[in-house]
């Protein structure tokens, strides 16, 4: 689920209030947006990309919260680590001309 | 003439959106896009509206999906028949040509309008895979492009009708707390599949929706007993994911291997898991394997990442998780070639349609799905736009009334101690658990139905549907009313096929090779029928 918004790193573009298919976050004038609705999010990650401050983290576990904090989000570099995978920067698409799911398509199973 | 964009911005500040299309799509995943776009191609002025966000919304969006890509030919007709050995017999060759046919020329015109998609070795674009998060940011500018107004956070309520034929949709736009109303020509129903509230990529948005809406009016569903699709996901994660597990092995809690090679695999892992913990690791397969499935499927990939877990040499705790109607089969029961319903102006496209002419008992996850949601995204938006021009004049001056009922308009009166969230539960604990679902028995289904059916009365009497309240509301009517069907088709099918395994039933019945249409709101109708065209088996 949705765990952290970085105070360090959101611009309070609300770019994640817009784009969160399960409307989770609500918008706050001149801060960052609060995770308002935790419990509705269903932990597909996609806020974590469209963030164009890679400022949000979201814990794999799809069940409850798990607690973990900015710090340790920050020090294990775990912010903007899906992005990067994708080949998304800035919260905008890149990457799909990459994908080498073609080749797995062809490894006997 | 304003365009619909400036005509929403013109009414912020009114106490009721009110809008006039031809042709209304709701839903926001790959199908409500390509309905969308074909209805905009057809000269209709077409608007979106969605419970979450065109581009996110659905099970498409967070995955990486192949397509059923396959061309015409020789090629073609062994791949229909390779499938018709695995079906059960229900599905319809001349319906899985058409989808591959559709399919086929639609991808090349996402090619051709620059959609990034991979070269092979050969240098030739490889079109049989979309990546989700790409794929749907793409579709939201296509859509926009093609003058079609998206209106994200306004979910849909209810139907509207007039004498007799749909005539628009009216819901509340959940972020600023307002009502709107949509009165169309024609509607589109693109709203996904069913997820029973399991915690699986997309479900947040597919509570079964559209089912509901179009019940409502007087359509059918079919195939609503092909909904025991599971899959493998890390422990606790939501990522119903196939792909990795393909080269997995599956352990014990003592360490024991289970014997899964060439079997299915959900089910080796379900037999295990009514036993004991199940443990997986990505042991299988050719070395640069690892590094493909990391770089191709990166969010799979995250639960371990985060953990320090290395999947390929550690192994890691495993769940199934129901996929329901998603990667299941049942919808709307489509009544022609046109994606339409049998109820005017109402057209179905995607997982919110039944699949079973394409995909017969078994699941379409990935390619099939991904084909069908293409192909009948754009036979609903052509048709949808084809019957709003006959409209065209009188769609301004109806006498639209709502069909909306259980979960919006109590039948007897709102009590506050009736809860969206416990009605959630309660279907989770009917629907979820695999000794009641994936694995069925005539008791257990019975004894599932009776209670699902007095949640039913209890909210159809007493839900409050009041402001914003409404969304979770009627989604504990739809996840409630969709269970109901569900296990009602499942009785009526005393056999097994495909995903429908009945344990007191395990052989299939060469008497059902039919196809069963349920309707019906307080009191569930299932009617068996034939189905035209299918190759049987």
């Amino acid at each position: 689920m949705i765990e952290i918004v970085s105070s360090q790193r959101c611009i309070a573009c609300d770019i994640c209030v817009k784009m969160c298919p399960a409307n989770v976050f609500d918008p706050v004038r001149g801060k960052p947006p609060v995770i308002a609705r935790q419990s509705d999010c269903q932990t597909c990650f996609l806020c974590e990309i469209y963030c164009p401050t890679d400022a949000l983290y979201v814990a794999p576990c799809a069940e409850g919260p798990v607690g973990i904090n900015e710090a340790e989000i920050e020090a294990a570099g775990l912010f903007g680590s899906y992005s990067r995978a994708l080949g998304w920067r800035r919260g905008k698409p890149g990457g799909s001309d990459k994908d080498p799911t073609f080749r797995i398509r062809k490894v006997p199973r | 003439m304003p365009t619909l964009r400036q005509l929403v911005h013109r009414q912020r500040g009114a106490e009721l959106l009110d809008l006039v299309a031809d042709v209304l799509v709701i839903g926001g995943g790959p199908a409500a896009s390509w309905a969308a776009v074909t209805a905009a191609e057809a000269g209709a002025r077409v608007i979106v509206v969605d419970k979450g966000y065109l581009g996110t919304s659905g099970a498409t969006a967070p995955t990486n999906t192949g397509t059923w890509f396959v061309p015409p030919g020789a090629e073609r007709e062994a791949a229909i028949a390779r499938r018709q050995l695995l079906n059960g017999g229900l599905a319809v060759p001349l319906w899985v040509d058409r989808t591959l046919d559709m399919a086929w020329q639609r991808l090349h015109a996402l090619a051709d309008w620059g959609y990034r998609f991979p070269h092979d070795d050969s240098g030739k674009p490889y079109l049989a895979n979309l990546r989700g998060p790409d794929y749907m940011a793409f579709m939201r500018r296509r859509v926009l492009r093609a003058g079609v107004a998206i209106l994200d956070h306004h979910p849909a309520l209810e139907l509207l009708v007039d004498s007799g034929v749909i005539a628009g949709a009216a819901g509340i736009d959940r972020q600023r707390n307002r009502p709107w109303q949509v009165r169309a020509g024609a509607v589109v129903l693109a709203t996904g599949g069913c997820a029973f509230g399991e915690r699986i990529l997309g479900a947040t948005g597919l509570t079964g929706d559209g089912y509901l809406m179009a019940v409502e009016a007087g359509a059918k569903l079919s195939g609503m007993e092909f909904s025991a699709q599971y899959a493998c996901a890390p422990k606790q994660s939501s990522l119903n994911k196939g792909m990795p597990f393909v080269w997995a092995s599956f352990f014990r809690e003592d360490g024991t291997r289970l014997d899964s090679v060439g079997k299915e695999r959900s089910v080796v892992v379900a037999r295990a898991l009514l036993e004991g913990p199940v443990w997986a690791q990505f042991d299988r397969g050719i070395p640069e394997l690892r590094l493909w499935l990391r770089q191709a499927q990166p969010n799979c990939f995250l639960p371990y990442s985060r953990a320090g877990v290395d999947p390929f040499t550690q192994r890691f705790p495993v769940t199934l998780r129901c996929e329901g109607t998603v990667r299941g089969v049942g919808g709307i029961k489509l009544m022609g070639d046109d994606c339409s319903t049998g109820v005017p102006g109402l057209y179905a496209a995607g997982d919110a349609a039944s699949r079973e002419r394409l995909t017969g008992a078994i699941t379409g996850g990935g390619g099939p799905n991904s084909s069908w949601a293409i192909a009948s995204g754009n036979w609903a938006g052509r048709a949808a736009a084809d019957f709003a021009a006959c409209e065209t004049g009188k769609i301004r001056d109806r006498r639209a009334t709502g069909l909306g009922r259980a979960g919006l308009r109590p039948a007897v009166s709102a009590r506050s101690d009736s809860s969206a969230g416990d009605i959630l539960e309660s279907v989770r604990e009917e629907f979820l658990p695999l000794e009641r679902n994936f694995f069925r028995r005539g008791a257990t289904l019975r004894q599932s139905l009776d209670r699902l059916d007095r949640t039913w009365a209890d909210l159809r009497d007493h839900l409050p549907g009041e402001g914003l309240g409404a969304v979770k509301s009627r989604e504990a009517a739809a996840l409630t009313a969709t269970s109901r069907w569900a296990y009602a088709s499942a009785l009526a099918r005393a056999e097994s096929r495909g995903m429908q395994r009945r344990l007191d039933l395990p052989a299939a019945d060469p008497e059902f090779v039919c196809s069963f249409e349920v309707s019906g709101l307080d009191r569930i109708d299932v009617r068996r029928s034939e189905i035209p065209g299918a190759a049987g088996g």
